[in-house]
């Protein structure tokens, strides 16, 4: 983030982007891989980012935005993330298996909403749809990695290292 | 062949050391189905897999090979196969196991159905939450690249492939065909108005393929062992019936939910319920007895304890009032649970992962769900059951108010849990009741 250009995206970001246009035929698929990589560099996507992909990929910045505001998934920077993500499913597979209890649970550790972050800005602690665990539930998403059957003090243990 | 004497075959190599690497998958005959495929007519390669009777594992069951001969025979460009990987429906998870365990069964499955469709593309839309997965894909495709079974000249054959993995970023609707195409393409996943269909004008408006995950994984062993062998497993289609497809070949059932043993089972076509709770689930859990039971993800809706003798193929769930097989994610609820919640909870699924396209889906699925938060507070109305009814056969494909079959399966949750369990909902209502559930507000 020290980079010694004034542009948003880092170069690493630029080169994936680049890589990426050679699989599609369109320009405009490149749109959520170049999402990704910049929420995982920053934890969010700025106004100035979209502007500097719409660029690249030959697009309107709104276009751009139209597919961010889509997916729940990105943030902007006025809310950005933590270092950690923490998602708790609450379908129903995991409802029936105490998901929501956890959820609740962690809230009232945190002192947090789902959606908000840890004052330290440690976690952002999400609620999840479905995760695909529904064998290990409840179940929980660290960032992309999948842990099942967990409990409130195994959240804790691996996100904030102590339980 | 009965159950019983059934031995695994899409999770033949589930828990093997090493049973992602490609060293694995070789050892035991892995990548000749494709050698075989190679040194056929692509069209032969199309007949064998539509002569099996295999029918899409994602939801709809549409017969695979069917919709691969709907592709233009001329061609004056690229056909492109996307591989359907946003498994998201509530209660499956056989992809993911799939995936992680055996990607190379998987993607063997893929070479070949691409070679099937003269595609020289194919596209891997993976769900963003299987992290874990799309690092085993990676590896995989690599070790494909390697050893000549990915890019140019396979095999030495001249056909050449890439396969590129493409992450979603967390939306239900990325699952329905149309929806991850556009997805695909960089916008939001609003499904398109039905015809043209995809393989008419599909991913970058060229002819396109969707096919899932465990679609994909049946391929190799039917092109190894034959149409024959494929259709002597499951429930053949009723001679009554010239609609019927049937239900042929292995199926991975997700058991979730009230049971002792949750987890993954591979079985023939056309188990029970009851024998899959019973027999492979460790029966409900605590001693108690099931109340309700989801047959193939929630949005096939509820069948009742009286109705679990129900065969889980395409054709049996419809027959008990279900939307259908589905995913076959079979979800158990104990008689300690109650439908008003469980109900809530679905409805609450389907209101945050309606795309917002059509009106009907997002508001019918918005106000099911305020509706039941309110008879959750204690201040339902006995009318409100048939306000929720009379939503529910108004949104979807079906009654023909919505473009994809997102609200369908909003609505089989709510007419199916209040057909069979009316007596609870009034008795609910009447006593003004609050949820003991300690479930958040509906928040986002």
């Amino acid at each position: 983030m020290s980079e010694l250009s004034s542009t948003e995206l880092s170069s690493n970001a630029k080169k994936v982007i680049e890589e990426h246009l050679g699989r599609y035929p369109s320009k405009q698929a490149v749109t959520l891989p170049a999402l990704h990589v910049v929420q995982e560099e920053k934890g969010c996507v700025s106004r100035k980012a979209i502007k500097e992909i719409a660029d690249i990929l030959e697009l309107s910045p709104a276009q751009i935005n139209d597919t961010l505001s889509f997916y729940g998934f990105f943030r902007t920077e006025e809310d950005p993330l933590g270092k950690k993500r923490v998602w708790i499913c609450r379908s129903l597979p995991c409802m029936l298996r105490g998901g929501e209890e956890l959820l609740a649970e962690l809230c009232e550790r945190w002192g947090i909403q789902p959606g908000q972050t840890t004052p330290d800005g440690e976690v952002t602690l999400e609620l999840a749809e479905c995760l695909g665990a529904c064998d290990g539930a409840p179940c929980m998403l660290i960032d992309d990695e999948l842990s099942l059957c967990v409990t409130a003090d195994d959240v804790e243990k691996q996100v904030r290292g102590r339980a | 062949m009965s159950h019983e004497e059934f031995k695994p075959i899409l999770l033949a190599r589930q828990g093997k050391p090493n049973s992602h690497k490609l060293a694995t998958y070789q050892a035991d005959g892995g990548y000749q189905a494709l050698a075989k495929a190679l040194a056929m007519k692509n069209t032969d390669v199309v007949d064998v897999v539509k002569a099996s009777g295999l029918r899409g594992r994602g939801g709809a069951g549409f017969p695979t090979g069917l919709k691969w001969t709907f592709l233009p025979k001329d061609l004056n460009g690229p056909v492109y196969l996307c591989i359907n990987g946003d498994e998201s429906e509530p209660g499956t998870f056989n992809n993911r196991v799939l995936i992680e365990q055996d990607p190379h069964q998987v993607l063997e499955g893929i070479v070949i159905s691409s070679f099937a469709t003269r595609t020289t593309t194919a596209y891997f839309y993976l769900r963003y939450e299987y992290g874990r997965c799309y690092r085993v894909l990676k590896d995989a495709i690599d070790e494909m690249v390697d050893n000549n079974l990915l890019g140019k000249n396979i095999l030495g054959s001249g056909y050449d492939l890439d396969i590129h993995l493409h992450r979603g970023a967390c939306a239900y609707i990325c699952g329905e065909e149309t929806g991850l195409i556009e997805s695909l393409e960089g916008k939001r996943a609003w499904p398109r108005i039905k015809p043209p269909f995809p393989a008419i004008e599909g991913a970058f408006r060229r002819p396109t393929v969707v096919n899932n995950v465990e679609t994909m994984a049946c391929i190799p062993h039917i092109l190894n062992r034959g149409a024959e062998w494929f259709m002597s497993m499951g429930i053949p289609r009723d001679p009554n019936n010239t609609r019927d497809a049937g239900s042929y070949g292995p199926k991975l059932y997700c058991i979730s939910g009230h049971v002792n043993k949750p987890g993954l089972v591979e079985l023939p076509m056309g188990i029970s319920a009851r024998d899959l709770i019973d027999k492979h689930g460790g029966g409900v859990w605590k001693g108690r007895k099931a109340k309700a039971v989801v047959p193939g993800g929630i949005s096939m809706g509820f069948m009742s304890e009286k109705e679990l003798d129900t065969p889980l193929d395409f054709a049996g769930p419809g027959r008990v009032g279900c939307l259908g097989l589905g995913t076959a994610a079979v979800i158990v609820i104990d008689d300690h649970t109650s439908m008003i919640d469980v109900l809530y909870n679905a409805c609450r699924f389907f209101a945050h992962e309606s795309c917002g396209q059509c009106t009907p889906c997002r508001e019918g699925t918005a106000w099911s769900t305020k509706i039941l938060e309110r008879i959750r507070e204690g201040r339902g109305k006995l009318s409100d059951i048939d306000v929720l009814l009379e939503i529910s056969s108004s949104i979807g494909t079906i009654p023909g108010t919505t473009i994809c079959g997102l609200a369908d399966g909003a609505a089989w949750p709510i007419k199916t849990a209040i057909n069979k369990f009316r007596p609870e909902f009034e008795e609910y209502i009447k006593s003004g009741r609050k949820s003991e559930s300690r479930s958040l507000a509906a928040a986002h």
